[in-house]
């Protein structure tokens, strides 16, 4: 166990924990602590992860997030039109950001505010709605705040457990979404319907200062426990080869 | 056949209120040519179907932009559009906007000649609340699961850029991705396809790989040698995407002064020549 590591450490760890037990799946990530955490996993407890260069080919290892790349071993070719072919498939586990989460883990980075005329144009739907009806996704918050975790999206461009229990088991078969990480915690949905649950808090941070940050009721369920710390090697493995140039701390600012 | 031809008789074919279909993948290989021919004609009223780059945002703030059918709109080394994210703020455009992969199947609907192609994106998002005149399916068989009923994107024209052609109109891609560009084609009553070079048939096995020809003549109504044509997006392996001129681009969205600048520099030119040669010249 490594004490000197830091927030976004934490939270990487997190994220190459979500991938435990994965397997052989592809593994697609937004955002820097999820690219690392991916990274991490498939470094050490799951190999078997497929991966790609963040365009169209699968390869061995993707290059360190920051830092010197190398010449990629590459396993297979993925143009976008195979990327909608595997996920609809259903072999996939995909990270991604959120800039609105509600409760049930509804899921909006297309806009904020009314869809006709929004109050800022974000992203668009991309491939949030197919992902969540048909593969496993996560959820990473690099800034958890009450207009984050908010009590109703603006838009829904994941589908989060209410709207998909309310639809015919038939199509939400592949539906699963399973963790939200973010800058303070860790979250589920392992409650009896399905609302998030406070799963563990990151090591310096209070169950009150999650709930603050929160603009909904979280279960919470007793004594929550605290995100593991990253193991003195996986602290090595980010910083001598996944991100040497510590990129990590600009999405992840350590506390003060 | 030689069907070579140039921008402005390709434009000209355009009427307003026309559904066109822009080929590339944000700001990858896009036919940037025809976007900046289409600037400078009086078409308007489009109905636009792509996954959106500079295309989107160049089209939406000349006001050539009724409706938009897309995914996303992206720069890719700029995640947001920022000329895009103006138009969407004033209410500008009429936003259909579909998961990606539905994208792709009502541009594959359409190339098949179906009237829809069944899936389950969508279910339960937002996207259905946006196109209420998406209807469901229900699957004939003993499963009889419910489907969103993708319609099929039919298209008036497309536009797609490809790396190399010959003058008959066979195409080939020598980037990483073939993107849906095919699918536009076979999407299309009419389609014109820009090349950085125009080559022999038979020079063609020379360039690249067997599997790289996904273009043939059948699919192909105009042929447009554009050099740089994709510019300022990428268009491996002729060249990468002009970073420096995509930023000087995007900054424009928040300095009308920088971006009457732009235009008139860039934009509102003559020819496409003139634009090619502002930009080596900058």
């Amino acid at each position: 166990m490594s004490d000197s590591a830091t927030r976004g450490e934490i939270c990487a760890v997190a994220c190459a924990d979500a991938f435990r037990g994965n397997g052989e799946i592809l593994a697609s990530c937004f955002g820097t602590a999820p690219a690392i955490g991916a990274r991490l996993a498939k470094m050490t407890f799951e190999p078997d992860l497929l991966m790609t260069d963040g365009i169209c080919t699968v390869v061995e290892m993707p290059n360190p997030v920051s830092g010197e790349g190398h010449e990629q071993v590459v396993e297979a070719w993925l143009p976008f039109r195979t990327v909608f072919d595997h996920l609809w498939n259903g072999n996939r586990h995909v990270i991604m950001a959120a800039s609105q989460i509600d409760r049930f883990g509804n899921q909006n980075f297309a806009c904020i505010g009314e869809h006709a005329k929004p109050k800022a144009q974000l992203l668009g739907m991309r491939g949030a709605p197919g992902n969540t009806i048909s593969h496993t996704t996560s959820y990473w918050v690099a800034n958890q705040t009450a207009k984050v975790f908010v009590p109703e999206v603006d838009v829904v461009s994941g589908v989060g457990h209410d709207r998909a229990g309310a639809l015919p088991e038939a199509s939400t078969q592949g539906h699963d979404v399973r963790f939200v990480i973010s800058n303070l915690a860790v979250y589920d949905f392992e409650t009896p319907d399905k609302r998030m649950r406070l799963r563990s808090v990151h090591p310096g941070v209070t169950v009150d200062q999650v709930v603050e940050h929160t603009g909904f009721e979280l279960a919470i369920e007793g004594d929550v426990p605290e995100t593991r710390l990253p193991t003195a090697d996986e602290v090595a493995l980010i910083r001598d080869r996944i991100d040497p140039k510590g990129v990590l701390s600009r999405e992840v600012p350590n506390p003060e | 056949m030689d069907k070579r031809t140039t921008e402005q008789e390709a434009v000209a074919e355009l009427r307003d209120g026309m559904t066109i279909g822009i080929g590339g993948w944000g700001s990858r290989r896009k036919p940037m040519s025809i976007v900046r021919e289409l600037l400078r004609s009086s078409v308007k009223d489009l109905t636009v179907v792509t996954y959106g780059g500079p295309d989107v945002g160049l089209l939406c703030n000349y006001g050539k932009v009724k409706k938009l059918i897309y995914g996303f709109v992206s720069l890719d080394s700029i995640p947001l559009e920022p000329h895009f994210r103006k138009a969407r703020q004033a209410g500008a455009i009429e936003a259909a906007e579909l998961d990606e992969g539905m994208l792709q199947w009502g541009l594959l609907a359409a190339s098949h000649k179906l009237p829809f192609l069944p899936t389950r994106s969508g279910m339960g998002s937002s996207v259905l609340d946006i196109n209420p005149d998406f209807k469901m399916v229900q699957s004939p068989y003993a499963d009889g699961e419910e489907l969103v009923a993708m319609p099929a994107l039919e298209l008036d024209v497309a536009f797609i850029h490809m790396n190399r052609g010959d003058v008959r109109g066979n195409g080939q891609y020598l980037g990483p991705d073939p993107y849906f560009d095919d699918m536009y084609c076979r999407a299309a009553k009419k389609r014109f396809m820009t090349v950085e070079k125009v080559v022999g048939t038979a020079d063609m096995a020379n360039e690249g790989p067997l599997q790289s020809r996904i273009i043939n003549r059948t699919m192909v109504d105009g042929v447009i040698e554009a050099p740089n044509g994709a510019h300022f997006t990428e268009c491996p392996s002729d060249y990468g995407r002009d970073e420096a001129f995509q930023k000087e681009y995007a900054a424009t969205a928040k300095d009308p002064d920088a971006w009457q600048a732009f235009k008139a520099k860039y934009l509102d030119v003559e020819t496409e020549a003139d634009y090619q040669e502002a930009v080596k010249n900058r």
